[in-house]
């Protein structure tokens, strides 16, 4: 239900090309990404690979999304800068934000705490999305990226499938 | 054949190109700047990962000019290229066995590794290795009508050619105006 709210909101914000890694927490999502028509996905080797597809995308007139875990972010800064930045293509990113509450995996603690950070630091905009009552939010968010050609993120958190439960 | 002598040759096609950070976009400019060319001002190693976003985006033909060293920075390109691109995109890998833009060190292409086999066994079905200008130009001539990738043994070396004067935001520009034309 709430991989299927978050889809739309994608959808009617007008992404058109998604490229992922995938996340446990992403699972949902990426599976409901492939049922609509209208966005062509593309999973890539590494995150950083996802920026200079969305680039590529982006320069040809479309609105491409990178979906991935938090973890992802340390992967593409550099391309993020000297590339998204640079030109202003537009770029939305989506991530899953691990190692909060009820985190197991003890490796996800520190790049979770520092994600964002590095985006404060990097000047790159930036949403939390923990509840339901966020999405509406969301999509004008996304659309913000597109229209002014901005490069922005999301994070989303257990807390919003948690809520759905 | 240097770099100069095929990156010569990539710009007598038609179609979109993105030119490799460094020396490669300095010589593509110097040679024949045209609104169709995206020159990399940075970004190492995404050359063909921007090529197959563009390809995947539109009905242009795409050339990607890449390095040895770039190349080796995302390996995992050549997978996803084997998989998603499509027949309007061409990658060329100049390699000269060399970071060229930053003094000439070895890079691995000038020991074990090869390109054109790593290529192949990433999923590449045509994969095509030249040396010579002559066997470049049949590779790029056949290019369209099957997607290839062209893994070009060049002897190391720069043209002396000036840094590209365009601001980034205007090499976009001109480049998107020129994707939005039929």
């Amino acid at each position: 239900m709430v991989d299927r709210l978050i889809v739309d909101v994608m959808e009617s914000a007008g992404i058109d090309i998604v490229v992922s890694l995938p996340c446990n927490m992403l699972t949902g999502i990426l599976s409901e990404i492939d049922t609509r028509l209208s966005i062509q996905h593309i999973t890539v080797c590494r995150e950083e690979e996802g920026v200079g597809i969305a680039a590529g995308a982006a320069l040809a007139g479309r609105k491409p999304a990178l979906l991935m875990q938090n973890s992802g972010l340390g992967n593409c800064i550099n391309a993020l800068m000297s590339l998204t930045a640079l030109y202003h293509l537009p770029l939305f990113m989506l991530m899953s934000h691990r190692g909060g509450q009820g985190e197991k995996i003890s490796a996800q603690i520190p790049m979770g705490k520092a994600a964002p950070l590095l985006l404060d630091t990097l000047k790159i905009d930036y949403l939390s999305v923990t509840a339901q009552a966020d999405l509406e939010n969301l999509k004008t968010f996304i659309k913000e990226t597109y229209n002014s050609s901005l490069l922005q993120a999301a994070f989303i958190t257990g807390e919003l499938w948690d809520e759905a439960r | 054949m240097k770099r100069g002598d095929a990156i010569k040759e990539v710009a007598r096609q038609e179609g979109l190109v993105v030119a490799n950070l460094g020396f490669p976009s300095r010589e593509l400019y110097a040679f024949a700047d045209k609104p169709a060319y995206f020159y990399m001002l940075g970004s190492m190693g995404l050359a063909s990962s921007i090529g197959l976003g563009l390809a995947l985006s539109s009905s242009h033909f795409v050339y990607v000019i890449d390095g040895d060293g770039s190349i080796l920075m995302n390996m995992g390109s050549l997978v996803t290229i084997a998989h998603h691109a499509p027949d309007n995109f061409c990658l060329i890998i100049i390699d000269n066995k060399v970071y060229g833009s930053t003094g000439n060190q070895p890079t691995y292409t000038s020991q074990k590794a090869d390109l054109a086999e790593i290529a192949h066994s990433a999923g590449n079905k045509y994969v095509v290795r030249v040396k010579s200008v002559t066997e470049l130009c049949n590779a790029l001539a056949r290019c369209r009508e099957q997607k290839t990738i062209i893994v070009a043994e060049v002897e190391p070396g720069n043209e002396e050619v000036p840094v590209i004067p365009l601001e980034p935001r205007a090499i976009k520009e001109r480049f998107m105006k020129q994707i939005k034309k039929p």
